[in-house]
């Protein structure tokens, strides 16, 4: 099974203020993007599972057709920079999207 | 720009053209090249943003820039000679990443310096404050006003302001207009939306809100916008009464549907909507258009004025000071019992300090270091880790001591198992550090205001010779 990695152009995550990290999935075309979108491996039951999150962690979810992009957004356990918190930008924590299996029908 | 050539643009549907050369002014140095381009293309104004809560609370706590001044000097150099050489105005915003006075004065003395070294003959230097006194904040609370939480968060406490040591408001277009009206040639700005730098303009001549604060949120990250990715690099927007466009400066770079949705998105929980003071943008009727090679063009935004003006707060306070030590760890059996090993450490510190009165953080990297607990693969370990201790206290021989205590004592810890016996953990350094003070992000808030204006205070110098 196509894993996430070889599917996606762009996997990424970011701070969306200092509360909220944010993670964009976006795709060279749409028959990738509709691929992915209609597997359901990227649903936000999915992503809770795949986080070990509650449903409630996640403040947005958006298939955005205009960007071919899957985006969601989870509210972070601590403030970005508290102690404890080891990623201040938020940049590192799309790593386990990138190995999502991707069923092709 | 006057106030009748605005008019005229607004008029002539010519359009009005910004150059923004980079998306956090002073963060990485912005590139030459493309800016020259973008200089040589004329555009009615130079702005950009020099600001962002991505570095974390301690910028803000300890009113410091997390740039180099060196490169926020580059930065500034280049857009105050390309501006003044085509006599258009130049507008900064979120001075030296947090946006605080101090941050805003350094800018000014950039400004006053750099305008004698080049030169440049007297001009209006406009500028604004964004900083808001405890006591501000206070009254406001005790005369009723609630102080809402934003992403979740609690409406502040009397607690959370008092463990605040520095807090700014987020201005909107509105200081920015003002000193445009009151004939400024230079603006520096306090903490601003971003997006407010580049829509103020335009308003200001007339076009329609919703197309401006578009504009402002597609500039706001210069390059961001365009492909290939390269940071750093030039681009002009154009916004008319029908379209906003933008053209990527850069000869490798085009803004393309792709790259201009996708960076609608950028940094933001949701790509439809753009908050800030006075209102918001729905971008979700939003249609993108590849306009020329190098240029996308987008219609559609709308904009949804706010019942009740609320100002955003950003708030930083002090946890403690702090030192930072490091171990790593090769033996197998040490790794499977690792928590074992930092509750030893633990209950060394609390042997010589108690429970209270400071506080001890382990990141195990090679476990679930950048994660913690959304990491999935946390329960197999790699073949080696290495443990960051941070240890905080009120006074810096205290964090000194804890963080020593917490890294050194992983070294002897009481294993059942072990074959080693003569050393738990591996030291690079038999020492810990001093780090910056530890701060945390107590505000991220909003507050009402009668006035737009009410919280930013503008002012008006000269500078040049």
């Amino acid at each position: 099974m196509p894993l996430l990695a070889d599917i996606a152009k762009t996997i990424r995550s970011k701070n969306a203020g200092v509360d909220k990290i944010t993670f964009d999935i976006i795709f060279q075309d749409k028959a990738a993007y509709d691929l992915v979108r209609r597997s359901g491996v990227l649903s936000r039951a999915a992503i809770c599972k795949l986080y070990g999150i509650p449903d409630s962690r996640i403040s947005d979810h958006v298939e955005f057709d205009p960007g071919l992009a899957i985006k969601f957004t989870m509210y972070r356990k601590l403030p970005s920079g508290s102690l404890g918190d080891a990623d201040v930008f938020g940049s590192q924590q799309y790593g386990p999207l990138l190995g999502v299996e991707v069923p092709l029908d | 720009m006057s106030a009748t050539q605005t008019t005229e643009h607004c008029r002539s549907n010519r359009g009005l053209r910004i150059l923004c050369p980079n998306g956090h002014l002073g963060f990485a140095p912005t590139k030459l090249g493309s800016f020259e381009l973008g200089v040589a293309a004329e555009p009615d104004m130079i702005a950009c943003d020099s600001g962002s809560c991505d570095c974390g609370p301690v910028p803000l706590g300890s009113d410091n820039s997390v740039s180099p001044l060196a490169w926020q000097t580059h930065d500034i150099e280049a857009m105050l000679v390309g501006a003044r050489k085509l006599a258009v105005p130049m507008m900064i915003g979120s001075a030296g990443d947090t946006g605080t006075n101090s941050r805003v004065d350094r800018y000014i003395g950039i400004v006053r310096d750099l305008a004698k070294q080049h030169d440049i003959p007297r001009f209006k230097l406009g500028y604004f404050y964004s900083e808001l006194t405890r006591d501000t904040v206070r009254s406001r609370m005790a005369a009723g006003d609630t102080v809402r939480g934003l992403d979740g968060r609690a409406d502040l406490t009397a607690a959370e302001l008092d463990a605040t040591d520095r807090i700014v408001a987020v201005a909107g277009v509105h200081p920015y207009i003002k000193l445009l009206d009151m004939g400024a040639d230079v603006i520096i700005g306090g903490r601003s939306s971003d997006c407010a730098i580049f829509a103020a303009p335009a308003i200001r001549a007339g076009y329609p809100q919703a197309l401006a604060y578009f504009y402002g949120k597609v500039m706001e990250c210069a390059s961001f916008c365009a492909e290939p990715y390269g940071a750093k690099e030039s681009i002009i927007g154009e916004i008319t009464m029908e379209d906003v466009k933008v053209t990527a400066m850069l000869p490798e770079q085009r803004c393309t549907i792709a790259s201009v949705a996708g960076h609608s998105m950028y940094e933001r929980s949701n790509p439809y909507y753009e908050y800030f003071l006075g209102g918001h943008i729905d971008m979700s009727q939003c249609v993108y258009e590849q306009f020329d090679e190098r240029t996308t063009r987008v219609t559609g935004p709308r904009f949804i004025p706010a019942d009740e003006l609320r100002v955003k707060l950003e708030g930083a306070g002090k946890v403690g000071e702090r030192y930072v030590g490091m171990v790593g760890v090769r033996d197998p059996y040490t790794i499977s019992r690792i928590d074992d090993v930092i509750g030893w450490a633990k209950s060394q510190v609390r042997e010589r300090f108690g429970k209270n009165g400071y506080q001890l953080s382990y990141t195990v990297y090679g476990r679930d270091g950048i994660l913690g607990e959304l990491e999935p693969l946390r329960h197999q370990p790699a073949h080696e880790l290495c443990i960051v201790v941070q240890g905080v206290a009120p006074t810096k021989a205290i964090a000194e001591e804890v963080c020593m205590i917490g890294t050194r004592q992983m070294f002897y810890a009481r294993l059942p198992n072990v074959k080693g016996t003569a050393g738990g953990v591996a030291f690079m350094l038999d020492e810990v550090m001093p780090a910056s003070a530890a701060y945390r992000w107590t505000m991220n808030h909003t507050i009402r205001v009668a006035d737009p204006m009410e919280l930013f205070p503008v002012h008006m110098v000269e500078a040049g010779v």
